[in-house]
């Protein structure tokens, strides 16, 4: 047997050992998190400072750790749309479709148009809220607290339009495997439309309080820079990719459930600093609106799921005059979907990065194993390489900018 | 077969997927095996050659698979299958825009793989994931600790053989009778 050392001997207390035989004598050693209003969840940080400079940063994760891989492998297919919900919780829809769409091309099913667009709607909603969420806590935590208030009234607005049609304000578990939970509410395409013409004023507000506000800008220009180098060696994907020049979005490039049809921009910057990745996110939810109204245009008449029976269930009288749809709906309520075996990887552009499904099933009615590529995870891997050699006071933009959700990083 | 036959047939045209064969011309006997799933093409290496090959494959000038989405693990003692570990790579080519899956298998009694970090500077945590789940360790990591459990966890969560450890719950019915209810 072949041991290898660990540096797990190295590490005794979870503490100021952590870093005990590289401490230099004049630095000082300082605990930011996990409990921290600043750190965007639940997060922390040990920084060794000399004087102000942040000398060295490690991140400590695994404090919201709840075994969702594992979980999932103890669940149905169906059921384990649940767990996704709340992995990265800003973007519950987006999760859910990452993991249809996995799931759905190991079995190989088509979903109708219907479902399709009203995917995008979903998704691009749900990109829009969790944008929204990042702007006001980025810009609460360096002192604008207006901009915090105005953002979560218009994500109320987001949060209604998915309670409407989901049932639910965040964990929705609406896009499923097959198609969506339920019909749209009929309602829905008119709110949406709706928040699609008041909207674009409120992002015009949000603008005139910070984009040329000096205080921001000082707070915000050249403040943490990614090269574009950096980044790709590091696997940071998303805003904060594009932020530092490099044009790249699985909507455009590797696009799904339809996006190809839609005409949108995406939105770059080259300087690669918190400025710079705050510009980026605010054209973006820019051109969602764009999508969503172009979808919502498109929104054709159908089924909301598809109709191979192994997936979804028959309609009611079908059951009372088929004996194979009686068949179906027994199979499908007491063992759930069967997925033939294979292993396939999926991915989704969510609101910060390449959402991977690695998805393998054995046949069975439960998922063997699915890994989540989480873009938060990846992304954060990127917070020493920008704080490393600035002031402790940047720390803040620095974690704000690069948009983590401890959920989406530790699962 | 009459040699007539045998030369008038043509050659076997070699369908594999072009990072096959760039890695067999390149790195003979590194490639154990080339399938692919649902159209993505899936190479197998010897666990000792997978710097080499990842290598390889990111400086081939035709496939430039030069950016590493994930690392991660799979325990296939559910399947039976051996080796027990893959160890799985998912690479991705912006200039080309194709994913490429590449895996290694790590056998039980021996979970210990090459790193990838000093070529792959994202692979540091991903790998650390790997063993803190699976407790696949990577040899050349310059860092290698647990990063989602608490760094004195004994085992390795994301194994099949460790239960999800789901706990109890104490109802009126299942709390022995000498306890308080």
């Amino acid at each position: 047997m072949v041991t290898m050392e660990t540096r797990e001997g190295e590490y005794g207390t979870v503490g100021i050992g952590d870093l005990a035989p590289r401490v230099r004598q004049d630095t000082m050693l300082i605990n930011m998190g996990p409990q921290h209003p600043s750190t965007h969840g639940v997060l922390r940080l040990q920084l060794e400072l000399d004087g102000e400079t942040v000398v060295k940063c490690t991140p400590h994760l695994g404090y919201v750790h709840t075994g969702i891989e594992k979980t999932i492998e103890s669940r149905t297919w169906q059921q384990a749309v649940t767990a996704t919900d709340r992995m990265d919780y800003l973007v519950p829809l987006i999760n859910n479709l990452g993991y249809a769409l996995a799931v759905e091309k190991l079995i190989g099913c088509e979903i109708p148009p219907r479902a399709q667009v009203a995917r995008v709607i979903l998704s691009e909603l749900q990109r829009i809220s969790s944008h929204l969420v990042w702007m006001g806590t980025h810009a609460i935590d360096l002192g604008a607290m207006s901009v915090f208030l105005y953002c979560f009234r218009e994500r109320e607005q987001i949060c209604d339009l998915f309670d409407l049609t989901t049932g639910q304000r965040m964990m929705t578990s609406y896009i499923r495997v097959g198609g969506l939970a339920q019909e749209l509410h009929p309602d829905f395409p008119e709110r949406t439309r709706k928040f699609c013409r008041e909207f674009p004023s409120h992002i015009d507000q949000y603008e005139a309080l910070l984009k040329e506000n000096e205080i921001w800008q000082e707070r915000t220009m050249g403040v943490g820079i990614l090269t574009g180098e950096q980044a790709l060696a590091l696997g940071v994907t998303g805003p904060v990719l594009r932020a530092s020049g490099v044009n790249w979005d699985l909507r455009k490039a590797q696009p799904y459930s339809g996006y190809e049809q839609y005409d949108f921009e995406v939105p770059l910057a080259t300087e690669g600093d918190c400025y710079a990745r705050y510009r980026v996110r605010m054209q973006e939810m820019r051109q969602s609106l764009r999508i969503i109204e172009q979808a919502l245009d498109r929104l054709p008449d159908g089924p909301t799921r598809t109709s191979d029976r192994k997936v979804s269930l028959p309609p009611r009288e079908e059951i009372n005059r088929s004996m194979e749809a009686l068949i179906h709906h027994f199979k499908l309520v007491t063992e759930g979907i069967r997925v033939p075996a294979g292993e396939v990887y999926v991915a989704v552009e969510s609101a910060r990065g390449e959402l991977g499904f690695y998805v393998v099933s054995d046949g069975t009615n439960h998922p063997y194993r699915c890994h989540v590529r989480e873009p938060n995870f990846v992304n954060l891997q990127a917070l020493p390489a920008i704080m490393e050699g600035r002031l402790v006071a940047d720390a803040v933009a620095c974690i704000g900018s690069l948009d983590p959700v401890i959920g989406g990083v530790d699962r | 077969m009459s040699t007539e036959a045998q030369a008038e047939a043509p050659p076997a045209e070699d369908t594999r997927h072009p990072a096959a064969k760039a890695l067999d011309a390149g790195l003979p006997g590194a490639l154990v095996l080339a399938s692919e799933d649902r159209g993505q093409a899936v190479l197998l290496v010897e666990r000792d050659r997978i710097r080499e090959t990842l290598q390889l494959l990111r400086d081939d000038p035709a496939l430039r698979l030069d950016w590493l989405m994930d690392v991660t693990a799979i325990d296939y003692l559910g399947m039976g299958r051996e080796p027990r570990f893959n160890v799985v790579y998912q690479l991705l080519s912006r200039q080309f825009n194709q994913r490429v899956t590449v895996k290694v298998g790590v056998p039980e009694g021996d979970e210990v793989a090459p790193s990838v970090t000093p070529d792959w500077p994202t692979a540091n945590w991903l790998e650390r994931e790997v063993y803190d789940m699976m407790g696949i360790r990577f040899s050349g990591h310059p860092d290698l600790r647990r990063i989602l459990m608490p760094h004195d966890w004994q085992t390795y969560p994301q194994r099949k053989d460790v239960p999800l450890g789901e706990e109890p719950v104490a109802f009126s019915d299942n709390v022995p009778p000498n306890e308080p209810a």
